[in-house]
């Protein structure tokens, strides 16, 4: 609580406990109505203050000046009539409860939302010539300098390690709860807790260029892009208050003076008017108002600690109504990465033809070389390999424990007389083939290897009601064909140069309905992709900086199972922001009809105005917890 | 030119009618108020005094609400 809540606070309760006491006070007539004064002041002043501002600046709707005239108006009627000022005081009260909970609610939800996005680090340790430590700003800190990240402490800057193992803590980041171990030459980014090691790490951005600030900006930034809920909302709200006070106004004057003129009645003024101070009490639209983006910035936060970043308000709404899916292949749905994916022997066994192919390989940097090694994962066994020649466009040949290996195409094979032949498996990817002493020893497949989490993820997507799930791929038909078929995708489109994904896209835009349309990517060529879209999705932790700057939801561990929990979260705000906006509205209407009916009194209006913004207020919360 | 500014404001409703008043004052060419982030972002017009616009946008946002602060 701060200062200002605490004093509210105060009043509110001297003026509940001088409204006890007065109603068991014997007082009457005058020193009864001075003696209610003082609580009625007590807690109003600032609304009666505030309300004169409004009548010097001509704000005829502003809220202090219409909860003055509903309490003054109680207060003379109850002069008037029996003597009763409860009424009076209680709906200031109240309103000033309301007004007291709404601003602790806010700022709690403000504090815990942030608290869920903890990862902006207050300094980084530098290491002096004498080996002692500083610790300094990180906004101070060069590109190129060396810092020191001790156990327990958050990463401060991104940047590549240089000495030191240890695992990182990447929840904030990622949302992925099992740590990543890194040792020297890992690149980590800033906004990770450093669990066990000493780790020294270059840095290679500033502060401001680094993770954690990018996303703690983006985040902060997300709920000024205003979703449409939040624009009607504000628009309804510069409705809302004149309606209620004209119609105020009606109800005081016109049914006593048609009593009166009309069907010679007695006019009633008294009731009229009462009636009439019910409406003002309503009057205020501020539980809507402050419920919606609530709900917003609550589901953004909750879809932070997910590892999902939402840029805008506007895009979860969009996210929520989505039924069209389409993703990119490489770095996406598949690693990105090649592995070996099967081995196909005619001699030897397949350990040992992996065994062969890898030492060949051993001095290549080629992405397929490194793959082979990878999957032999012992290279370095002591076996001898000499007289290494690449052969440009071919392959590799070398003396491996004085035995002649070729590694490498069809051609390679047809040059040295090997009787090679296609794999009869049929599998996409890249065949590598292995000649022993000239003679065929079988070949090994290479291919791109599906996410873990992929086909989860369509199935789950599926599940939720997507319409429709496409993939666009720059690789041949072959190899698309045999993802998509894997996949149980809807539809393929392969051998696509980057201006074509725009143009499916655009023909996909116009082909829908009523549904929105997602694209997930990584990589640069889908950055006019992911603006294209009705809603970007971009792969956070390998995807460019291009296609995350245009993206509107990064992922930030990679994993297309985020994108299912994206959008439940999305649906979860909308839902939520409907329930509030139905529910608030609704309450306010029917208090409204049964105070013009007579049927709702001070304290029915109280309900709708107070109680009504404090539930809608806890609902919102709600929206920043997500199921997995 | 484009700037961002911290803001004080207890009520939803009054951060829109503050987001109002920045938009409607000379010099501002576009004005959002973000009140969960306590943020106010102000887009200028070319050639604008910003701080003597500023200074007015201060004074429009507290004739709405006086109970409200911008932090510039």
């Amino acid at each position: 609580m701060n200062k200002k809540q605490k004093k509210n606070l105060l009043r509110i309760i001297v003026a509940a406990v001088l409204l006890v006491v007065l109603a068991y006070a014997p007082l009457t007539g005058g020193p009864r109505f001075v003696a209610y004064l003082l609580p009625y002041l007590i807690v109003g002043y600032d609304i009666l203050l505030k309300a004169g501002k409004g009548i010097k600046n001509r704000k005829a709707f502003d809220e202090c000046l219409l909860m003055a005239i509903a309490t003054i108006g109680a207060m003379a009627l109850a002069i008037y009539e029996d003597g009763d000022y409860t009424e009076a005081i209680a709906v200031m009260l109240f309103y000033q409860v309301g007004e007291w909970f709404q601003s602790y609610a806010v700022g709690r939800s403000r504090r815990d939302i942030s608290a869920l996005m903890d990862i902006r680090p207050d300094y980084a340790n530098l290491e002096g010539e004498d080996g002692q430590l500083e610790r300094v700003d990180p906004d101070e800190v060069e590109i190129g300098a060396i810092i020191v990240v001790k156990p327990g402490e958050k990463i401060p800057l991104d940047g590549v390690v240089v000495e030191g193992v240890s695992s990182l803590n990447t929840v904030a980041l990622t949302g992925e709860s099992l740590p990543r171990d890194i040792k020297a030459g890992d690149e980590v980014l800033s906004g990770c807790i450093n669990i066990n090691g000493l780790l020294k790490i270059k840095t290679t951005k500033e502060f401001d260029e680094s993770t954690a600030s990018k996303i703690l900006e983006m985040v902060e930034d997300a709920s000024s892009r205003k979703s449409k809920s939040e624009n009607f909302i504000a628009k309804f709200a510069r409705v809302y208050t004149p309606i209620v006070v004209y119609a105020a106004v009606a109800l005081a004057l016109l049914p006593p003076l048609v009593r009166l003129l009309f069907m010679g009645l007695t006019p009633e003024w008294g009731t009229w008017v009462y009636r009439a101070l019910v409406f003002l009490v309503i009057s205020c639209p501020c539980a809507l108002v402050v419920s919606i983006p609530l709900s917003f910035f609550a589901g953004i936060g909750g879809a932070s600690r997910q590892g999902v970043l939402v840029k805008g308000s506007n895009y979860l709404e969009t996210l929520a109504e989505v039924d069209t899916v389409v993703f990119d292949k490489t770095g996406t749905l598949t690693k990105g990465v090649f592995e070996v994916s099967a081995i196909h022997t005619d001699k030897l066994d397949a350990d040992q033809l992996l065994h062969l192919a890898a030492h060949v390989e051993r001095y290549s940097t080629h992405p397929i070389a490194e793959s082979l090694r990878a999957a032999f994962g012992h290279e370095a066994d002591g076996c001898s390999v000499e007289q290494v020649d690449e052969i440009p466009g071919q392959g590799i040949r070398a003396m491996v424990n004085d035995r002649q290996v070729h590694v490498g195409n069809e051609k390679l094979m047809e040059t040295i007389g090997a009787s090679w032949h296609e794999c009869s498996h049929d599998l996409p990817g890249t065949t590598i083939h292995v000649a022993l002493d000239g003679e065929y020893a079988g070949h090994i497949i290479i291919a791109d290897v599906l996410k873990e989490h992929a086909k989860e993820a369509i199935t789950v997507l599926k599940k939720n009601g997507i319409r429709q799930t496409v993939m666009l791929t720059g690789d041949a038909m072959k190899v698309a064909d045999k993802v998509a078929a894997d996949l149980q995708l809807d539809t393929v489109y392969s051998q696509l140069l980057p201006q074509d994904k725009v143009a499916k896209v655009e023909e996909l835009l116009a082909a829908q309905k009523t549904g929105k349309l997602a694209f997930v990517g990584d990589g640069i060529n889908d950055a006019p992709v992911l603006s294209r879209a009705d809603v970007g999705i971009a792969m956070g932790a390998m995807g460019s900086d291009a296609a995350i700057e245009a993206a509107d939801i990064v992922l930030m561990d990679d994993d297309p199972l985020k994108i299912s929990i994206a959008q439940r979260v999305a649906r979860k705000t909308l839902r939520i922001v409907k329930q509030n906006i139905y529910f608030s509205i609704g309450i306010k209407v029917l208090v409204m009809i049964g105070g013009a009916l007579g049927f709702a009194n001070m304290w029915a209006a109280i309900f709708a105005d107070v109680g009504v913004m404090v539930l809608a207020v806890l609902n919102a919360v709600r929206a920043m917890f997500v199921s997995r | 030119m484009k700037k961002t500014y911290k803001i004080e404001v207890d009520c939803a409703n009054c951060a829109n009618l503050m987001e109002e008043a920045a938009k409607n004052t000379p010099g501002v060419a576009d004005a959002t108020v973000n009140f969960m982030a306590l943020k106010m972002k102000v887009e200028f017009e070319d050639g604008a005094e910003v701080s003597e616009v500023m200074e007015n946008v201060l004074a429009n946002c507290k004739k709405v609400e006086d109970d409200c602060e911008i932090f510039f």
